[in-house]
């Protein structure tokens, strides 16, 4: 009886979740989904209390923690953010597009209106801002999750830790750290290929090393990466600049030290 | 209850679906004045940043276009770029793409039939909520999308966003001991599947018959994938590169998607119930046999069926990647090298939720000069309006709340992708 009263208390206080998405692909927050093994185990530890691309239930905030996908690219979502953030006591965002702007921050170096002419047949329907920028750009981010898409071991990681009270366990060095734990050979010494794994944090396992191709920087930089040594080594390697800036634009193109090196090789 | 009234019939939030969209339908007593499936998924505008990049980028840049069915970007891109420059691949690596495409639709509807589309069925707002109720079915649902996941992994990589996918074949293809590894998982994965064709054969389906015209591709020998003419059951019969001329994209502006139509004709249905119709035949004995068993016979239509029609996509999938994986012998190379040559080229492949068509033009340097991406969630656009005017007029009687979950579940079987086709549902219904 007691323990069973001692349950239902402990149920009570489950702490809600939010799932919130932005400009992006669905596939972070599909990563949850994805976590087969411990899916189950995660929804007994939380309660899911907004997550529309899993659920008809939406409950209103607030909620423990809110975890962010996606960037902002329109004046309604750069409102939206402000609400969301008011409503979660930890906000985390995660994967590329809500640390760093996405793959669609390749506009921010073009005239939007164009593209929008590019793609739609009427433009003046569609409402969108100049810039797709990284969600700590408008409001303050407990904790970022990298990745495109994010690893799902460091997002369970990340959410155990944050009910828990604790730091979270994940590395900012190097992709190049996971390549020597896994006993690769490194493709950019050994067989003169260009690869970012050099100025990109780990977390996807040295995929594409162990792929026979090299890094392109899922992950974004790195705590202090050295980009204008990979610059120099890239042009030994006989990379063109226009090649050297495109590699640093990508998904992560605007994060501010990718964004840098991709303009600095330009500007020689 | 008076059915004179108006009523408004409105999801602002679509929910179980990938993106983000809302429904609004306005009614008149049972006449249906307006229907809007409004997309207002920010746009993310790929066809404008792909020029100007490098066509070895292209695989990788598309992907990103959809968490859930990245493995048909790559595809419907590197095939449409092969063409443009020439490519042949190798037999082996063909293999491979389609063992590749089985992973993915397996994980796709896997996660479709039991975590997004069967709760509407048994009356839960989520598969959390179910899994209380039917945990075994839960964790056989889980587990099969974990197989799924699994071969895309082991040929790409990781499940969202591969990495291996390459014009010409792949950067490194596995050897064989690797894909027998996963023979025995395969193996409870098809008789799971057969339990999921019985499973959902038991769900109670509305009676609610539309006449589509259903388009997907046909392949001499196969149920399709990445080849074969696409054609419909009202006599379209044409190659990718004729796809333009027959369809048109049209902008309206209530969506950030646009809405694809046949030209002449207006709104079609593209995705597993237009599969099914236009290639029963092609499907493997195991698979035409448990839907015959189950009395589900071409042509099915009734879209509330689709999830029966996954199922049986399921069963497919899972035979289809045990006889690859049987046969499969490495090829000689991982890929084969491009030309320097510029060219255009256009290709279709079958995603989990229809066709997707992409037509790339290449420069001598290699970059991209024009990229065109049609969606199949853009294409069912028009569709599932069309099917929402009739359904909401049939509902015209019912309780406003019952009424809005059983559009919505209208909504939800064509397992809408609105990411692709931009992005999340709303509902409304206004009654006058």
């Amino acid at each position: 009886m007691s323990s069973n009263s001692k349950r239902q208390t402990k149920a009570a206080v489950k702490p809600k979740v939010g799932v919130f998405k932005f400009a992006s692909c669905d596939g972070c927050q599909l990563s949850l989904l994805d976590a087969e093994d411990e899916l189950l185990g995660v929804v007994g530890a939380v309660d899911i209390a907004y997550f529309p691309e899993a659920s008809r239930k939406m409950l209103k905030g607030p909620y423990d923690i809110g975890l962010v996908e996606g960037s902002i690219t329109t004046h309604h979502d750069a409102e939206r953010i402000q609400e969301v953030r008011r409503k979660c006591r930890t906000l985390i965002t995660i994967g590329a597009c809500a640390t760093a702007g996405g793959i669609q921050a390749l506009r921010n170096w073009k005239d939007v209106d164009e593209f929008i002419r590019v793609v739609y047949a009427a433009p003046q329907f569609i409402s969108t801002l100049k810039l797709s920028t990284p969600i700590a750009e408008h409001v303050p981010v407990d904790f970022e999750l990298r990745g495109c898409p994010i690893n799902k071991y460091q997002l369970i990681e990340l959410i155990t830790a944050t009910l828990a009270g604790r730091k979270p366990n994940i590395p900012t060095y190097s992709v190049c750290m996971e390549c020597k734990r896994k006993a690769n050979v490194c493709i950019a010494v050994a067989r003169g290929r260009a690869c970012l794994g050099p100025v990109t944090q780990a977390g996807c396992g040295a995929l594409c090393p162990s792929y026979d191709r090299g890094c392109y920087g899922c992950f974004g930089p790195m705590e202090t990466p050295n980009t204008a040594a990979l610059t120099s080594q890239f042009r030994i390697l006989g990379q063109s600049d226009e090649q050297i800036s495109r590699a640093f634009r990508s998904f992560n193109a605007w994060a501010w030290q990718f964004r840098r090196a991709s303009e600095e090789c330009k500007r020689v | 209850m008076s059915g004179r009234g108006t009523r408004t019939i409105k999801v602002d939030t679509l929910a179980r679906v990938e993106g983000e969209g809302a429904i609004y339908i306005k009614m008149a007593g049972d006449r249906v004045s307006d229907v809007k499936l409004r997309i207002y998924e920010p746009p993310r505008m790929f066809e404008a940043f792909l020029r100007g990049r490098h066509f070895s980028e292209v695989p990788d840049i598309t992907a990103r276009i959809c968490g859930i069915c990245p493995i048909a970007y790559q595809m419907s891109a590197v095939h449409a770029i092969e063409r443009a420059l020439g490519i042949n691949i190798d037999p082996a690596v063909r293999l491979l793409r389609r063992l590749f495409y089985c992973g993915e639709w397996i994980e796709s509807h896997a996660l479709h039939i039991y975590m997004l589309h069967a709760p509407d069925f048994l009356g839960y707002q989520d598969v959390i909520e179910m899994a209380k109720d039917h945990r075994d079915v839960v964790e056989k649902a889980l587990r099969l999308k974990k197989i799924g996941n699994r071969i895309v992994q082991l040929l790409g990589g990781r499940e969202i966003h591969p990495i291996s996918a390459a014009v010409g074949g792949f950067h490194k293809t596995p050897a064989k001991e690797q894909l027998r590894e996963l023979v025995g998982d395969l193996e409870w994965s098809l008789n799971a599947s057969l339990e999921a064709v019985q499973w959902t054969s038991t769900l109670q389906f509305p009676d609610f018959e539309q006449d589509y015209e259903f388009v997907a591709l046909r392949h001499p020998d196969e149920y399709p994938f990445c080849e074969g003419r696409l054609v419909s059951n009202h006599g379209l019969d044409i190659d990718a590169a004729e796809y333009e001329d027959r369809f048109a994209e049209l902008h309206v502006k209530h969506s950030n998607a646009l809405h694809s139509v046949i030209r002449g004709r207006g709104s079609y249905l593209v995705g597993p119930l237009a599969r099914f119709n236009l290639n029963f035949e092609k499907l493997p004995d195991v698979a035409r046999k448990a839907a015959i068993n189950t009395g589900l016979r071409p042509p099915v239509k009734n879209l509330f069926r689709s999830i029966q029609v996954r199922a049986v996509e399921l069963v497919f999938a899972c035979a289809e990647a045990l006889r690859i994986i049987a046969a499969y012998e490495p090829p000689s190379a991982p890929r084969v090298e491009a030309p320097n040559r510029t060219g255009v080229g256009q290709a279709i492949t079958e995603a989990p939720r229809g066709i997707l068509y992409h037509r790339y033009a290449v420069n001598e340097n290699g970059l991209i000069v024009t990229a065109k991406i049609i969606p199949p969630t853009s294409q069912n656009q028009r569709r599932i309006e069309d099917d929402l005017r009739e359904y909401a007029a049939h509902l015209a009687a019912w309780p406003l709340d019952e009424a809005t979950w059983k559009c919505e579940q209208a909504v939800r079987c064509y397992d809408p992708c609105i990411s692709c086709a931009t992005h999340f549902l709303k509902v409304v219904i206004e009654r006058e």
